[in-house]
């Protein structure tokens, strides 16, 4: 490809937590959190992660914001390697990329006031030189996520969680960046609060031309924010391709029987369900092969020998089954 | 007679400066071998509700008044003494996190044993042996082996298998179930919803469901009822429910989340309904419904006269001033 390089590309992203024991603390064994993982984001799109608790989807988020260091890999800004800079040289990297957490109790300090949180961003990165300059800045950021200019004298218990979300929305939104990572970020709040902020997250991507990296369990959610979706089980992406592809026919077994096991809100909807048995391998001791085939039903020799390769299944819909032609 | 019949129903807590009214004046039935679910978001006083039925609350600071009927007996005037004797054997409660709600000292055999033992007299050996075969029943494989293991050898799925095991020995007539799969992943929170309805017909208990997945509320239940500030505001079999919502808020909460399915057929990104603000705060004194702040129809009436409870339809009940048809008109 010719074209300018993507926003953000991720390429064979590999992340393993030792495990120490035995004599002198020797790493013994490794807890396989992300293996192999590459994809890209455009400018201005929204990616999802999906999958199941343990599959990896927070641990890549982690990893592209610099959180933690990754084990093996390469990440790119706009074609420039960011994977294990030095703290000095991720100081204009952490500029354009931020992230919202789940709970918005724990990621707001609750000895700052709404203005002390909103302004630190603005303060490291010198965007606003004197005070007034960054109150007006602060004030601004507020009214952008829907909360009155005012409230910036109040601390954070002052506010309901829905509210808590959107102090954390401003303060990600306060140095510009080109991409904000939601990891989980509307899932610890009820339905009407987690429509509002849906809702917001979506004027905001459209007013400012963000892209989004959405870290989530909850299918319906991710149908209705993502225009590209990546599906992950134990540390590997089983399929990625576009919203439309995912749902109307996804190309792997495990894709399949995640959307039928999402209960609907319509009682008169009847559907084959994909009942999986058991639960999710040990990511130390992860299986041979296919690492879903302990749970597939599609499952036969050769998913234990072999590893499936991503493979075009046309229209960039990428699956990684033996059988996606059979799914 | 109802299993459960829930009569006016006041739950307070007193703080510091205020009295909180988590419940205020719930009544509602359960027959026996009915699925109902309890739906609302957070603080609307779902839980509450169902500690109080086993007696779980904590009082003072918790004030529990009104009537609960299990059987014709009213449970709040019951001794603890009797309570226990209830508790496990003709009621039992599955809680929403299973790592807290497990003892992690005992083996998962002692625990479901214990009720066993302490309700059927049963010997050490018989209690072990039904054990063995609850935890069968509930899907868990290679139960001789797992009955003598501990809570943290088990997974997540695996310990609300376990919990369910435990709750449902002595065969209970009231299974209260407290956001049994909220802490589940999907693919295992389609086993266990699977394995509740399973052993709903084999063991013929009534369940009382408390969830704020709407979702699970239409898979489980055959009734429903919403919970909105501690009080309720439709009640109706849940295929009316969900095809005719007649209060505005239960008609708000159902298009506020984002459905399976529904985003695809159109090319612009569909905004999420909103329900503007936020729940009322329990500690000050309502006067008129306790929904008119945020409600899209609210007339100057609701903020003043508290819509009482009516039949908007057979077995449809809703609390609002406007009648069904001017309800779904506007």
């Amino acid at each position: 490809m010719t074209d300018a390089p993507h926003l953000i590309e991720v390429r064979n992203l590999v992340k393993r937590f030792p495990i120490r024991g035995g004599l002198f603390s020797r790493s013994v064994k490794a807890v396989h959190a992300v293996s192999d993982v590459s994809f890209h984001i455009a400018r201005g799109e929204t990616l999802s992660l999906v999958g199941e608790s343990g599959c990896g989807k927070s641990t890549v988020g982690k990893c592209l914001a610099q959180l933690i260091p990754l084990t093996e890999g390469r990440i790119t800004l706009e074609g420039k390697n960011i994977a294990g800079l030095g703290r000095a040289e991720m100081q204009p990297v952490r500029k354009r990329m931020n992230v919202v957490f789940q709970d918005p109790f724990s990621s707001l300090n609750p000895r700052m006031t709404v203005e002390e949180l909103i302004a630190e961003p603005l303060r490291s990165h010198r965007m606003a030189r004197t005070r007034t300059e960054r109150r007006t800045r602060v004030g601004d950021l507020l009214e952008k996520v829907g909360l009155p200019r005012e409230t910036m004298v109040r601390m954070p218990h002052q506010f309901s969680g829905g509210q808590r979300q959107r102090i954390c929305i401003a303060r990600a939104l306060a140095s510009e960046p080109d991409i904000i990572i939601c990891d989980e970020a509307v899932s610890a709040l009820d339905v009407s609060v987690q429509a509002q902020i849906i809702n917001l997250l979506m004027d905001l991507q459209k007013d400012l031309g963000l892209a989004l990296l959405f870290i989530s369990h909850d299918l319906a959610v991710v149908e209705h924010m993502s225009d590209r979706i990546a599906v992950m089980y134990l540390g590997r992406i089983m399929e990625i391709a576009d919203r439309d592809a995912i749902f109307r026919h996804p190309r792997h077994p495990y894709t399949k029987a995640l959307l039928s096991a999402v209960p609907l809100p319509d009682p008169s909807a009847k559907r084959d369900r994909v009942v999986l048995t058991g639960d999710v391998p040990s990511p130390i001791d992860p299986p041979s092969g296919c690492f879903f085939r302990t749970r597939c039903p599609m499952a036969t020799d050769r998913c234990a020998s072999d590893v499936p390769a991503l493979r075009d299944m046309g229209g960039g819909q990428m699956s990684a089954c033996h059988f996606a032609e059979e799914v | 007679m109802a299993l459960l019949e829930v009569r006016d129903l006041q739950i307070h807590f007193r703080t510091a400066t205020a009295v909180n009214r988590a419940v205020d004046g719930l009544s509602f039935d359960i027959e026996a071998g009915e699925a109902l679910a309890v739906v609302g978001e957070s603080g609307c006083g779902k839980s509450v509700t169902s500690m109080s039925i086993l007696g779980l609350l904590p009082t003072p600071p918790g004030k529990v008044a009104g009537q609960i009927n299990f059987r014709g007996r009213n449970l709040l005037e019951a001794s603890e003494r009797q309570m226990r004797k209830l508790r496990g054997a003709e009621i039992s409660m599955i809680f929403q996190e299973p790592m807290t709600s497990l003892n992690p000292v005992f083996t998962i055999g002692q625990q479901i044993g214990e009720s066993v033992r302490l309700h059927e007299n049963a010997s050490r050996a018989q209690a072990h042996d039904r054990a063995i075969e609850m935890l069968r029943l509930v899907g868990i494989p290679s139960p001789e082996r797992r009955v003598d293991e501990y809570p943290h050898q088990l997974s997540g799925g695996m310990r609300q298998r376990a919990m369910i095991a435990i709750a449902l020995a002595c065969n209970p007539a009231l299974l209260v179930a407290d956001e049994p799969t909220t802490a589940l992943d999907v693919t295992i929170q389609a086993q266990i919803l699977d394995l509740m309805q399973d052993l709903r017909s084999k063991v013929g208990s009534a369940v009382m469901l408390i969830t704020h997945d709407l979702g699970v509320v239409a898979e489980f239940a055959e009734r429903v009822l919403v919970m909105y500030a501690g009080r309720k505001v439709e009640e109706a079999k849940v295929g009316d429910l969900f095809r005719t919502p007649r209060h505005p808020y239960t008609q708000g909460l159902l298009n506020a989340v984002p459905k399976l399915g529904s985003s695809l057929t159109t090319a612009e990104p569909v905004r999420l309904a909103e329900i503007p603000g936020r729940v009322p705060d329990l500690s000050k004194p309502l006067s008129g419904c306790a929904f008119a702040d945020r409600c899209p129809r609210a007339q100057e009436v609701c903020r003043r006269i508290d819509p009482a409870l009516e039949a908007k339809a057979p077995g449809h009940f809703a609390a609002c001033h406007f009648s069904p048809r001017e309800v779904s008109a506007a």
